[in-house]
């Protein structure tokens, strides 16, 4: 697959979309569950706004049109993988022409937590056909960085289990019952998970971190990463003065 | 590549397409009560009728929030619930499952909002290829004459509306749906569908046509 410019579509072009006019800055968090990915979005989206940036943060299930959907067909534990992952491509669709794009043309540093790549991750950690959900999600635009919060499967077990205590039904992959119990299926799940997303790195220019690190560890790493994607400053947009001149 | 999964199971899938009034629901109500009534076990499913997606759907056409992308994904991701859990089991158990509207459905009408054609047909890839086909054609006029005959107005979506190709409902209508034809007449052969015309017209005064697969 040949690799597109950053903020052009891989394979798919939105009907009636013009790429042309986008300006921001469209960064992602990747990584497996629990691996500490909001709380780093969280720190940078504050540090890149004293820096004086328009931030926009989204991610997964957060969609006007069908977040609430998700989260009432995840609660009744009676999602088929396809339904899964073709509802998670409507949320993200539905954000990405109503809220990532606007967004970007209005030049804000859009911050998602979670993108294309967790929805093909689960897919194919699923036993689902790779090129039929690459092909789905090629509507996508391509980032400018997609960094990849990388650890393995003891470091994440550990962080369920410290942090919050229980595993998750859905993070454990219990729909489909990769293991007798919600701990052997978490286990077999995530490093399904983890083998997608590795899969991606070198197809799709994710930038590895090391997410077994200390919290500042990793956040200092992004912050070096992001400065050097030389974000523009908020400003009144060229293309208004073309226009009226015209 | 094959549009669809090949039915490899004992029960058999039956599917009827055609444009909005042109008596397709009616027929595959009247054929399974008669397969019923034959002694076979019969399922039936409707397009968009996912109970896990309804409301999303329901929100989203209420609203005006669809774009051509999610109009289509939407619908999708409603045939996937209910081939997942509805279809695919009962096919599987030999079961004989009455669809109204099916893929075809989807190819037609988000390739006339615009939605690249290769994309649509993969995305609907997971589908068990249907054993009965049944395409309704019919004139324009008559079809909008049984709409509006039933109920006062025209849905918004049904009409193309969101794709502002007139400003009158009907107009709408119309041209919408002739895009509509003008999309699926060159794979009405491929899917499956039959073309030939004028025997199936001095059969039927609805003209349906059939084919297996």
């Amino acid at each position: 697959m040949r690799k597109p410019q950053p903020l052009q579509f891989y394979s798919e072009p939105l009907p009636g979309v013009d790429t042309s006019d986008l300006q921001g800055k469209l960064i992602v968090i990747e990584g497996p569950d629990a691996v500490g990915r909001s709380t780093q979005i969280a720190q940078l989206r504050q540090w890149l706004e004293q820096e004086g940036h328009a931030v926009l943060d989204t991610g997964m299930a957060r969609s006007a049109l069908a977040g609430k959907g998700i989260k009432m067909a995840k609660e009744g534990n009676t999602l088929g993988p396809i339904t899964m992952t073709l509802f998670y491509t409507t949320d993200f669709a539905d954000r990405l022409e109503n809220e990532i794009m606007p967004a970007l043309r209005a030049g804000f540093v859009v911050l998602i937590d979670r993108y294309i790549f967790s929805i093909m991750a689960r897919a194919i950690a699923r036993g689902e056909d790779r090129r039929w959900i690459e092909q789905v999600a090629g509507f996508a635009l391509a980032p400018h960085a997609v960094f990849y919060l990388r650890t393995d499967v003891e470091h994440l077990v550990s962080r369920v289990v410290l942090g919050r205590g229980a595993f998750d039904y859905w993070e454990s992959g219990m729909d489909l019952r990769f293991g007798p119990d919600m701990y052997e299926s978490f286990v077999r799940y995530q490093t399904r998970l983890i083998k997608a997303l590795d899969s991606m790195v070198e197809r799709y220019d994710f930038t590895l971190i090391d997410a077994s690190q200390p919290i500042d560890r990793i956040f200092r790493e992004l912050q070096r990463q992001i400065r050097r994607l030389q974000l523009l400053r908020v400003r009144p947009r060229r293309r208004l003065a073309h226009k009226a001149q015209a | 590549m094959s549009l669809f999964v090949p039915n490899r199971y004992r029960g058999k899938l039956i599917v009827v397409e055609g444009i909005d009034g042109s008596g397709k629901s009616t027929q595959i109500s009247l054929l399974s009560h008669w397969l019923r009534s034959q002694g076979y076990a019969v399922a039936f499913s409707e397009w968009n009728s996912s109970p896990l997606v309804r409301q999303a759907t329901r929100r989203g056409k209420k609203k005006e929030m669809f774009t051509p992308t999610t109009f289509s994904l939407i619908h999708a991701t409603d045939f996937a619930d209910r081939m997942e859990s509805y279809i695919l089991p009962l096919v599987k158990s030999g079961a004989i499952v009455c669809a109204d509207r099916y893929a075809y459905t989807a190819f037609a009408r988000d390739v006339a909002r615009g939605v690249g054609r290769r994309w649509v047909r993969n995305l609907y890839r997971f589908a068990i290829h249907p054993n009965l086909s049944f395409y309704f054609r019919v004139p324009l006029d008559v079809a909008l004459g049984r709409i509006l005959g039933g109920r006062d107005a025209l849905k918004y979506y049904e009409a193309g509306m969101d794709l502002g190709l007139a400003r009158d409902v009907e107009e709408s209508f119309r041209i919408f749906r002739a895009a509509f034809s003008t999309n699926t007449k060159p794979w009405r052969k491929r899917w499956g569908f039959t073309s030939s015309t004028p025997p199936c017209r001095s059969k039927s005064s609805n003209g349906a046509c059939a084919t297996s697969s």
